[in-house]
């Protein structure tokens, strides 16, 4: 590992700057990269905007980025789920900056041109200037290709990619699994936490597939938890594993009894579930159904990392929206039961807050982490990043490579996907 | 539990609240866990809702998990709070809301700037205390604080508003 990359001569080409099992500081200090990566990824593949209970009825939206542009997502009065790009066709103002809500248009508020929940010009104050020739069909918001799956509602700029399903291929598997902490209800959003980071929106995309950090940076979180809790989160002795499953995507199974949520359901209900389960039989839940829902309320064992902005991250959805080289939002969105007991949901709502958000037990000092990256490499530039942790050891998963759980697989996936498309 | 004071309230609660204030700009934590009522809520929403209980919230606070974020704070182990970011608060617009037997309701505007790593940010909030008035004095009942952002884009905080 003493071999220094010669920054000068680096032109940004994503062959030195992905070395298969090093990466270089251009990548989470280059303005000029950054804007390349908002073209040939942001721009290029599926991008997650919004989970399907985040816009429940016929007028419900939502607004979300692709990459840092501004979109709505929509439902229209059929159903339909629409993603536009937030801009009016005429001068360019935003046509809506409502966070969320029920609408049956969009209005921009220049000149009043008014948009269809599908993104159609529906009409404009005083047309006849544009003359007879004005179409209309041709002057709607710019819209996305979008499509779903178990409810993940993704769009992107380029009409020519692979269906939505095809693009996930092994994290299917995954989702479908994930799913389970519905506890036999749909999944929904019960909100979220959002913070930004003064880092590089690649060091956020490492870190969901990094379990060698999460007994270093949350010593203080394990410790404000029961021994029994505590034992489940000591995971790095455990059998769990990182496997790539292909364009960027990877699985760390962290707790390997928790990937299969409805397995060994007479296993001892953990004893800070126990007041949940006694409140479930109280309520007049049957047994399978109380072991069922809470179960399902302690959340996934593992962490789902989508390339490039979304993982299903244990028992919620961690978002990233780039916004500058050295700048990057994030949302933790908490996840509950649809129709769920309203007791499991609340627990929900609590064990979110515990470990999530500007002031959860563990994102705060993730945060300090990445912004120490982002001061760090203003040193050294030379000097390479390392994910290279266990790549002499790999066997082959199910769906690719295998490492042990805190070997850097899944980053070296998510890179050697980076790369493919920087060079596409 | 002591009778309130109506004579001399607003200057009364005024006191607690700025002796509170500068126990938290002074990390006094011990101090702080020391003025509530152990069944006391400290909570800091996302979004307005009737029962904080039933919403995601920043921080929703009983009394074991008011001590298990001290804890957090002061064993060293939170790179996050080790050091934390040092901070100025002032509080004031002070309006009683209510009197009912002993216990007082009272609003305030907040304005605190942080500092670390050499940069400061500045957080405004709307402030609303539940104080319960016992013989050695007021004690937290509920504090309920509305970041002007909350539902925004913040950054993590090391430290208590």
């Amino acid at each position: 590992m003493n071999q220094l990359i010669d920054v000068k001569n680096i032109a940004l080409e994503p062959d030195e700057l992905v070395n298969n099992d090093k990466i270089a500081t251009p990548m989470y200090t280059s303005a000029a990269l950054f804007e390349q990566e908002q073209e040939k990824i942001f721009r290029k593949t599926w991008v997650w905007v919004a989970h399907a209970s985040e816009i429940p009825d016929k007028g419900s939206f939502k607004l979300s980025k692709v990459g840092r542009e501004p979109v709505i997502v929509a439902r229209d009065r059929k159903g339909n789920i629409h993603v536009m790009v937030n801009r009016c066709r005429h001068r360019a103002a935003t046509v809506c900056e409502i966070h969320k809500g029920k609408t049956s248009s969009f209005q921009c508020p220049y000149h009043g041109w008014g948009y269809g929940l599908d993104g159609s010009l529906r009409a404009l104050p005083h047309p006849e200037q544009y003359g007879d020739d004005f179409d209309k069909s041709l002057h709607g918001l710019l819209k996305l290709r979008t499509e779903s799956y178990q409810g993940m509602i993704f769009a992107t700029f380029n009409e020519g990619i692979e269906p939505l399903e095809e693009f996930l291929g092994a994290a299917k598997k995954w989702i479908d699994l994930f799913m389970k902490q519905g506890g036999g209800y749909p999944v929904k959003t019960l909100g979220e936490h959002q913070f930004s980071v003064p880092m590089n929106w690649k060091v956020q995309l490492e870190n969901t597939t990094d379990a060698y950090h999460f007994p270093i940076v949350h010593k203080s979180f394990l410790q404000s938890l029961d021994e029994e809790a505590e034992k489940t989160f000591t995971f790095l002795d455990g059998e769990g594993f990182v496997e790539d499953l292909g364009n960027g995507h990877s699985v760390m199974v962290m707790i390997p009894e928790l990937v299969d949520l409805e397995e060994d359901l007479d296993r001892p209900i953990p004893e800070r579930f126990e007041e949940l389960a006694q409140e479930l039989r109280d309520e007049g839940y049957p047994d399978d159904q109380v072991r069922r829902i809470v179960r399902a309320v302690g959340g996934s064992g593992f962490n789902l990392n989508l390339f490039p902005n979304v993982a299903c991250s244990m028992a919620f959805f961690r978002v990233l929206t780039p916004v500058a080289v050295d700048k990057t939002d994030i949302r933790h969105i908490a996840l509950g039961m649809e129709g769920g007991p309203e007791s499991a949901n609340r627990l929900r709502l609590r064990l979110h807050e515990h470990f999530q958000g500007p002031m959860g037990f563990g994102s705060p000092d993730d945060a300090e982490v990445w912004e120490r990256i982002q001061r760090g490499v203003d040193g050294g530039g030379e000097l390479p990043i390392l994910v290279n942790r266990g790549s002499e050891q790999e066997v082959p998963g199910e769906a690719g490579p295998r490492g042990h759980v805190s070997d850097e697989t899944g980053m070296r996936a998510a890179y050697a996907m980076w790369k493919r498309m920087m060079q596409e | 539990m002591s009778t309130i004071d109506n004579q001399n309230l607003l200057w009364q609660v005024t006191q607690f609240i700025w002796h509170e204030a500068a126990i938290l700009d002074a990390k006094e934590y011990d101090a702080w866990l020391d003025l509530w009522q152990p069944e006391g809520l400290y909570i800091i929403p996302i979004e307005d809702a009737d029962d904080y209980a039933t919403v995601l919230n920043l921080c929703y606070d009983d009394d074991k998990m008011r001590r298990a974020r001290i804890k957090r704070f002061q064993d060293g182990f939170s790179i996050s709070s080790a050091p934390p970011a040092v901070t100025v608060r002032t509080l004031s617009r002070f309006v009683i809301d209510a009197v009912d037997g002993n216990t007082v309701v009272v609003s305030c505007a907040e304005h605190l700037v942080e500092d670390k790593f050499g940069r400061q940010r500045v957080w405004a909030a709307n402030v609303r205390y539940t104080l319960t008035s016992t013989d050695t004095g007021f004690r937290l009942q509920e504090k309920v604080v509305r970041l002007l952002n909350s539902d925004g884009v913040l950054n993590s905080f090391s430290y208590l508003f």
